[in-house]
């Protein structure tokens, strides 16, 4: 026998790895709204199945467990079920000789503190409060609950009129939302076991740019209430139309000289091109919504008017304002904040970076907005300073690759510590003190901290400060409640001790999606119409098609098509094109029906009118 | 229209019809559990699959629509032996002791694992324990739950309560009830409409024959029974025996049999309580200004139960008049036994009662007016009567005809139909007609209110009082939306019939199951022959009524009839379930 041979593990884990694959699927497709109790015994099973057998507190220990997993599950679990699982766990956490074991009871402990809701209730009411909340998961997790199946099934039928008329039922900026939504639907897309979430929002994206002219739905009898909207955003147009709609007289309150609000004044026209954005609010406007541009409140009129005018108000005034980096050298010329560089752009005044060094401060889709419209502006060079690692990037990961495709360098780990400028104050660079990533911060991300290592100058003309936006609060804050500069309002959109009074969109959550903000309106149109009174149902009687018999082979995801990246330069023509037909029948037809099959068809399935 | 074929028969049929309605539309039947037309095609149980040529998995026919051009197979080997399976599989879970289940015999479940010959599963039984209010008058065995899910659906879709819901996790879900452990704390309405759509004996009643036969077998106790009006129409289903040929006189022979000592009939108290709500309608309505409108009639316990826990700021809208089954046994309690020379203690009333909700309203503590005693004993249903003569070894088809026992046993037209949707509003429309009027109406006057739809409305003009706007509900998912329309101001009625269960009593929760089937229009239509075959079709014009009234009560809502004929709605309480 020769000393050594090849190794044959490798081979043998090759077939284990695919059912961790599998794992892995269903980990993606995992329903929403699963009990955590028994998520943690499949989680506990199968860490108890990856023990080597050696030490005591994991071999011993998990099965024990589990088994206490079990009795709580069975109803037969008591308080002092819970109290020794947790000191069980803690003490296998302490012992264990290796990660197999003490990472296991860890998430135990965890658990048993995070979910002690879920624990307590099989314990003392033996009732399971997980359950099919989310029947349909990519309409459960749209926060604006749009009928995404039955519009993959329209547009799979090639009704792109009845698709789009289907998806304002729930949604009124449906071209909006086929451009720039992140969709968090499909995060959870029940393909994902199959082979890979369905491209929803290129099918979104095929019904809008395929729909010919829709007339809106005809308004409600009207009720001679009046709303006034504060700020004509995504939120703020959302329920204006739903309150037009429900017969109510809504006028919208604007303080530039154009209605969209960030969707103007902070998306780059390359990801959605201002004449579709004019369409839509068109589309919105042609219900009959009244409109008063350029009209600050607190300057033009006082937030008491307003209030004494109208029957109901809506706060919907975004978050606008910039934040600061704070280090020494950043007032003055040569340092912009990637809002107002936006917001100009917004307005027609474009900026000339024709060879200028660009160095951007920042890692979420903004940075990546400005970045790339840098490049577009004819910089000679962009720079994302980013203090943590490139994977760490808020920004959506197509955002990032697009960036870098288009002649972008990312500079991770280095915080900016202070701007350099020559003797006129000109700016010369950003100087960056190297970081070093090390342990978690609360929020759950790997923290960077100061490496130590000597300061590095990052060479600009320009630097665009692109660190998150804040709420200018100034005019309201006598008025309404406010906390860490957002406005307190409920997730009905109501403020506490303020009847009539709304508030939604990034002003209370603070800077989020598009899809969040049309959900805020929606919930405040439904929530402002009970306030007054009425209880006015918004449908669409468009018929949803049954689908067809077949097996559900795996078939690959169709992504949006782009145009190429050296066609990119120097322009800003819309980057993405749409499928073609063929490719929009495939991919609407990887849906699954999870309106019609599973859960879907029995409770919490199908929601035709809210 | 479609072309495809099953078993190699070519067939067509509409688009979006259903593999399984096609199937059946031509003969060929695909089993099925959970699947119910029109209330349940989700799908669950996966015993109705079939092959279609060109696919690899089976499809659920009965939420798989037709295509141009499908081969199916019902009855492949794969679809036979995955049907098997799946049986076999629900059976792993189900307490499969039929020997002591009340639906031994009629039992989906049961049915189907004889049909498919399975005498055995292969699977560990995994069957959930049974934890239960057993006082209730509705049972749930979780034992032999298969989760079919039709009792939600009837309680969401049909009722619109949503008492029932789907808990517990993963390999350990279950139907349960929404809120809590006891249904007597939730706002159940106790219709029963759950117990006659479930498969299996998972859904029951409380059993009461036991009781029944203990009362009777007691020397001391003088039995009077009642039979409400609709039970003469389904009692029969079980024999498989004509509605014509059982009639109400061969079913007293049969009470007879059983032992009770006077068999009567709830149409007599339902005539009388024709008398007190035609009155009471009449008065409010000549008093409008006094009372909160519309008036709703109070003869449903199932309605009741609905709209005190659901909307009970309207509770005075109620008729203040009891039931037929309540007036009976407050009549049979004080008139009846003065007539016979009989101490009232000694006296049990029976109901035999096309519905589970009776049983608790029979237990209501404001139903005591006669003797300090329940006014009525014992409830029970067309069911457990079948039990009773069973328990007798009675053969129903062999029953000889005898008459009901007097004063209680007379009735007219107007009191039968108080089991069919409408009926009990047609019947109060005869009366007060006469009694502003001073003249009989045709007692066909009021067709309108007839029928199956779950919503009716119409107007008459009474002459001398004006017009009345009247709407007759079935179901407590259209008695919502009717109460919803009515407080949102887009109707205005002055009267309103509401029956629990749609089609009225016809289709109570206490009839006969036969799987797969809603009967209530069918036994409906037997209560309109009977009463259009009548000579007498007035409530006022029963002579033992009038009997009744001038030597005992006086008149309509005297003081004495309010004692015993009346009650206090605002009595109890119903538990919100919340």
């Amino acid at each position: 026998m020769n000393r050594l041979e090849l190794s044959t593990l490798a081979e043998k884990q090759a077939s284990a790895d695919a059912l961790y694959k599998e794992f892995e699927r269903r980990i993606a497709a995992s329903p929403v709204g699963t009990c955590p109790v028994d998520l943690m015994l499949g989680y506990v099973t199968m860490s108890s199945a990856q023990t080597c057998g050696k030490c005591v507190p994991c071999r011993v220990g998990l099965p024990q467990l589990k088994k206490m997993l079990e009795e709580v599950l069975d109803g037969h679990g008591t308080m002092q079920t819970l109290s020794a699982m947790e000191k069980l766990a803690a003490d296998i956490e302490n012992t264990a000789d290796c990660a197999l074991g003490f990472s296991a009871a860890s998430v135990v402990k965890r658990g048993l503190k995070n979910y002690r809701d879920d624990f307590e209730a099989h314990v003392k009411d033996h009732e399971c409060l997980g359950r099919t909340e989310g029947a349909i998961p990519c309409v459960a997790l749209c926060p604006a609950r749009v009928d995404i199946p039955g519009y993959l099934a329209l547009v799979n039928a090639h009704r792109y009129e009845d698709a789009v008329k289907l998806i304002r039922k729930d949604n009124p900026m449906p071209t909006t939302c086929a451009y720039i939504c992140e969709h968090p639907c499909e995060a959870h897309c029940r393909r994902n076991l199959l082979d890979d979430s369905v491209n929803i929002r290129g099918i979104k994206k095929v019904a809008v740019d395929n729909a010919g002219p829709i007339q809106p739905p005809m308004n409600a009898e009207s009720t001679g209430k009046t709303v006034a909207v504060i700020g004509g955003g995504p939120a703020g147009l959302t329920a204006a139309y739903y309150l037009t709609l429900m017969g109510h007289k809504v006028t919208v309150y604007e303080q530039r000289n154009k209605l969209g609000g960030m969707l103007r004044y902070g998306i780059p026209e390359y990801r959605y091109p201002k004449a579709l954005l004019d369409k839509e609010i068109e589309y919105m406007l042609s219900t009959g919504i009244e409109v008063k541009m350029n009209v600050s409140i607190g300057t033009d009129i006082t937030y008491e008017e307003l209030q004494k005018q109208y029957d109901a108000v809506y706060i919907t005034i975004g978050a606008h304002t910039d934040r600061k980096l704070g280090i020494p050298g950043e007032e003055g010329e040569g340092v912009i904040s990637a809002v107002e560089m936006l917001r100009k752009i917004g307005d027609n005044d474009m900026p000339d970076f024709t060879g200028k060094k660009i160095v951007v401060v920042g890692g979420g889709n903004v940075a990546m907005d400005v970045t790339r419209t840098s490049l577009r502006l004819g910089a000679s060079s962009v720079t994302c300073v980013y203090r943590r690692r490139q994977i760490d990037m808020t920004a959506q990961e197509e955002e990032v690759a697009g960036a870098l495709d288009e002649g972008a360098v990312v500079l991770p780990l280095h915080a900016p510590a202070s701007i350099a400028r020559d003797e006129n104050g000109k700016v010369t660079g950003l100087v960056c003190k190297p970081q070093i990533i090390g342990g978690y911060d609360r929020g759950g991300r790997p923290a960077p901290r100061d490496a130590q290592q000597p300061e590095k100058l990052v060479p600009a003309d320009i630097i665009i400060v692109a660190i998150g936006q804040a709420i200018d609060s100034k005019p309201f804050e006598a008025h309404i409640p406010f906390h860490r500069g957002n406005v307190v309002a409920g997730r009905d959109c109501t403020i506490a001790d303020h009847p009539g009074v709304f508030a939604g969109g990034d002003c209370v959550t603070g800077p989020a999606t598009v899809i969040r903000a049309i959900a805020a309106g929606k919930v405040a149109a439904a929530n402002i119409d009970q306030y007054l009174g009425f209880n006015h149902e918004i449908s669409c009687d468009v018929e949803i098609p049954a689908p067809a018999a077949c097996d559900r082979p795996a078939c690959g995801r169709v992504e949006i098509p782009l145009i190429e990246a050296w066609e990119r330069k120097g322009n800003f023509k819309c980057l993405e094109t749409c499928m073609t037909e063929e490719e929009a029948d495939q991919e609407s037809g990887r849906c699954l029906r999870c309106d019609y099959y599973g859960y879907g068809n029995f409770r919490r399935g199908r929601q035709e009118k809210w | 229209m479609v072309k495809l074929t099953i078993d190699g028969k070519q067939i067509t049929a509409a688009e979006n019809t259903t593999i399984l309605q096609a199937a059946a539309d031509n003969g060929i039947n695909i089993p099925s559990l959970c699947y119910f037309k029109g209330l349940n095609d989700i799908g669950a149980c996966r015993v109705c699959v079939v092959e279609i040529e060109g696919m690899e998995k089976l499809a659920s026919s009965c939420n798989t629509k037709v295509e141009e051009g499908m081969v199916i197979h019902t009855n492949s080997a794969k679809a036979r032996e995955a049907r098997r399976t799946n049986v076999q599989l629900i059976l792993a879970e189900h307490d499969c002791n039929c020997l002591t289940c009340p639906r031994s015999g009629n039992c989906a479940l049961q049915t189907l694992a004889r049909d498919l010959n399975i005498s055995s599963t292969p699977f560990k039984a995994a069957v959930p324990e049974n934890d239960w209010n057993w006082e209730a008058p509705i049972i749930k065995y979780q034992s032999k739950c298969i989760k079919c899910m039709r009792c939600v659906q009837v309680c969401d879709n049909i009722q619109s309560l949503g008492i029932w819901n789907v808990k517990g996790s993963g390999g350990r879900t279950l139907v349960g009830l929404e809120h809590g452990t006891d249904i007597m704390n939730t706002a159940c309405a106790l219709c029963g409409q759950c117990v006659t759509h479930c498969p299996t004996g998972a859904l029951s009643f409380r059993d009461d024959t036991q009781k029944a036969l203990e009362l009777i077998d007691d020397p001391e106790t003088i039995t009077v029974v009642q039979v409400a009006p609709s039970v003469r129409t389904a009692w029969m289903e079980y024999y498989g025996i004509d509605r014509e040929f059982a009639t109400i006189k061969r079913m007293a022979t049969a009470l007879r049999k059983i032992g009770f000592d006077y068999v009567f009939d709830t149409n007599f108290s339902a005539d009388l309580t024709i008398m007190e709500e035609a009155s009471e309608f009449v008065e409010r309505f000549t008093h409008k200004d006094e009372y909160s409108w519309p008036m709703f009639t109070s003869c449903c316990p199932g309605w009741v139960r609905f709209l005190k826990g659901q909307y009970p700021e309207l509770t005075a809208n109620l008729s203040t008049a009891k039931s037929p089954q309540g007036m009976f046994g407050a009549i049979a309690k004080t008139y009846f036994a003065e007539r016979i020379g009989v101490d009232p203690h000694k006296i049990k009333v029976v109901s035999i009662m096309p519905c589970t909700a009776k049983k608790k309203e029979a237990a209501l503590p404001t139903l005591n007016d006669a003797c300090g005693d329940p006014d009525v004993d014992l409830v029970l249903t067309t069911r457990e009567l079948v039990h009773m003569m069973r328990i007798h070894n009675i053969d129903a088809h062999q029953l000889e005809e005898s008459e009901l026992d007097s004063p209680l046993g007379e009735y007219t037209g107007a009191g039968v139909i108080f089991g069919a949707t409408g009926g009990v509003m047609d019947a109060a429309l005869r009366t007060a007609y006469a009694l502003v009027t001073g003249e009989n109406p045709d007692p066909d006057a009021f067709v309108n209110v007839r029928g199956m739809k779950g919503w009716k409305e119409s107007t008459f003009n009474v002459p001398g009082a004006g017009e009345v706007h009247i709407a007759v509900a079935s179901g407590l998912g259209n008695a919502r939306k009717l109460i919803e329309a009515i407080k949102a101001g887009k109707v205005n009625y002055d009267f309103v019939e509401i029956m629990a269960c749609p089609g009225g009593c016809a289709g109570g929760g206490g009839q006969p199951i036969k799987e797969g089937c809603e009967l209530a229009e069918e036994r409906g239509n037997e209560m309109w022959r009977l009463d259009k075959n009548m000579v007498l079709r007035h409530s006022h014009e029963n002579p033992e009524i009038k009997t009744l009234y001038n030597t005992y009560l006086g008149a309509p809502l005297s003081e004495k009839a309010h004692h015993l004929l009346h009650t206090d709605q605002f009595g109890w309480t119903m538990p919100r379930g919340e």
